[in-house]
């Protein structure tokens, strides 16, 4: 059973429209590596060129900050939704 | 009469106004690449059609170098980033400051001016560009800093007939050239001061704040630069730098700009400073010299004289190349102002706009 990347409205242009995209990622680090390859203009707007996650782009795994739990090491399981979130901070 | 069109960047996206040929009247697109910061803007009129750039930078989803074919109806990207740092740098693309085309007779060359400080360059007319490894790995790099602005590369003016020359200015870093095709390069910044130095260390190597450079195709040798306290000429392409700033009313500015058909002819927009930032006097005012700088004269005319508080940043003053020439320039108030005389008389185009970073102007079939 996959997972899914939830996107903001703002990202699904980049997306072709789709608001949910399915991921057999094991981690987020990797759901991220996978959408490098499959939608990579959607993936440098949430990484820069060193893999680093954006300053004000933040990742939920359900309901859960995964920086609170291992960061783009934690694990993905199936069903699980990872929702993209743009940070208050960045305006 | 052809039409003109001006490609404004501002603090909330990218802003594209045309005009009849008598560029009296201005109508103005949507605003695209919404809630991101253009601080740099391009026109490349070297093929058939015009295209047109912004570097455009959103708070949360970063930056990236866009393009557009059909007048900023629409603006595109490649899959692959247009710009990117290789790996073995460890760099991360912060934001383009400056989009330039090449000389017309480099047809499909670019360059992309990005912070951190480096120089990029393409040659499929802007869609992709590869970093430029030569200043790069200058040992200088380690110790150009940043301005209050950032760590930019915000000035590119390639030679008009020589591919292998090419001056860039970076903040705080000064002014580099080659003469190679960007294989090495040096600094050239003999005569411009860091005020901020210690006495015996005001005229460095490198390290100047320059702030804006430019010059004339037609006299590639002669170069004007704004820096951060100085205005200067060089004769010599930047051999060395003289001071010329008799009559401003403050040596402080951000852009410089060249009159597109009088080579001796020069624009700035002065700003009190060092801690202001805000006109002299609080005039909007241009200043002109019709003798490469040794004398200016303020130009006020359709301009607020009083209260005014706005800047005019290092990309906000250009022109359109025309005949006559359109001389624009945009504030940080979200006001674009036009000159069709030289300067000697100025109309508020469009206001209402966000905070201007970047104006290029062109007039198109």
């Amino acid at each position: 059973m996959t997972a899914t990347l939830v996107l903001p409205a703002v990202l699904r242009p980049a997306a072709g429209g789709l608001r949910e995209i399915p991921t057999e990622a094991a981690t987020v680090g990797q759901a991220l590596d996978l959408l490098a390859g499959q939608l990579p203009l959607l993936e440098r707007r949430l990484r820069d060129e060193r893999g680093r996650l954006r300053q004000h782009v933040r990742i939920y795994l359900d309901s859960d900050d995964i920086f609170d739990l291992a960061g783009m090491d934690t694990p993905v399981p199936p069903g699980a939704k990872l929702h993209i979130v743009p940070a208050v901070s960045g305006g | 009469m052809s039409d003109a069109v001006l490609l404004i960047g501002t603090r909330k996206g990218v802003v594209v106004a045309r005009s009849g040929g008598a560029r009296s009247s201005w109508q103005m697109n949507p605003l695209q690449l919404v809630m991101s910061s253009v601080y740099g803007v391009g026109i490349d009129q070297r093929g058939a059609t015009p295209r047109l750039f912004a570097g455009a930078t959103s708070e949360h989803w970063g930056p990236s170098l866009f393009h557009s074919d059909d007048l900023g109806a629409s603006w595109q990207e490649p899959d692959q980033a247009p710009v990117a740092f290789p790996e073995a740098t460890g760099a991360s693309l912060a934001r383009v400051w400056q989009i330039q085309p090449g000389p017309p007779n480099q047809p499909g060359v670019v360059y992309a001016g990005v912070e951190p400080h480096a120089l990029f360059r393409s040659e499929d007319g802007g869609v992709t560009f590869d970093l430029v490894e030569g200043l790069y790995n200058h040992p200088h790099r380690p110790e150009w800093q940043p301005g209050n602005g950032g760590a930019c590369l915000h000035t590119v003016v390639p030679h008009p007939t020589d591919p292998k020359r090419l001056l860039v200015a970076l903040s705080a870093g000064g002014v580099y050239r080659t003469t190679d095709g960007g294989a090495n390069w040096e600094a050239a910044n003999s005569g411009i001061q860091s005020y901020w130095m210690p006495e015996d260390q005001r005229f460095p190597v490198f390290g100047q704040c320059v702030h804006k450079v430019s010059c004339h195709p037609s006299r590639p040798e002669r170069l004007f630069a704004q820096n951060h306290f100085g205005v200067y000429r060089s004769e010599n392409y930047g051999d060395s730098w003289t001071a010329v700033e008799s009559g401003l009313p403050s040596t402080f500015g951000f852009p410089v700009l060249v009159h597109p058909h009088l080579p001796d002819t020069v624009y700035l927009f002065p700003l009190q400073a060092d801690s202001e930032r805000m006109p002299p006097g609080k005039h909007c005012r241009i200043y002109r010299s019709r003798d490469l700088g040794e004398s200016w004269e303020p130009l006020a005319n359709g301009l607020p004289q009083t209260n005014y508080h706005s800047a005019v940043l290092r990309d906000g003053l250009c022109t359109d190349g025309g005949e006559p020439a359109g001389i624009y320039f945009g504030t940080r108030n979200g006001e674009v102002y036009g000159s069709f005389d030289e300067g000697d008389s100025w109309q508020l185009l469009l206001d209402h706009l966000p905070d201007v970073l970047s104006v290029r102007a062109a007039v198109v079939a």
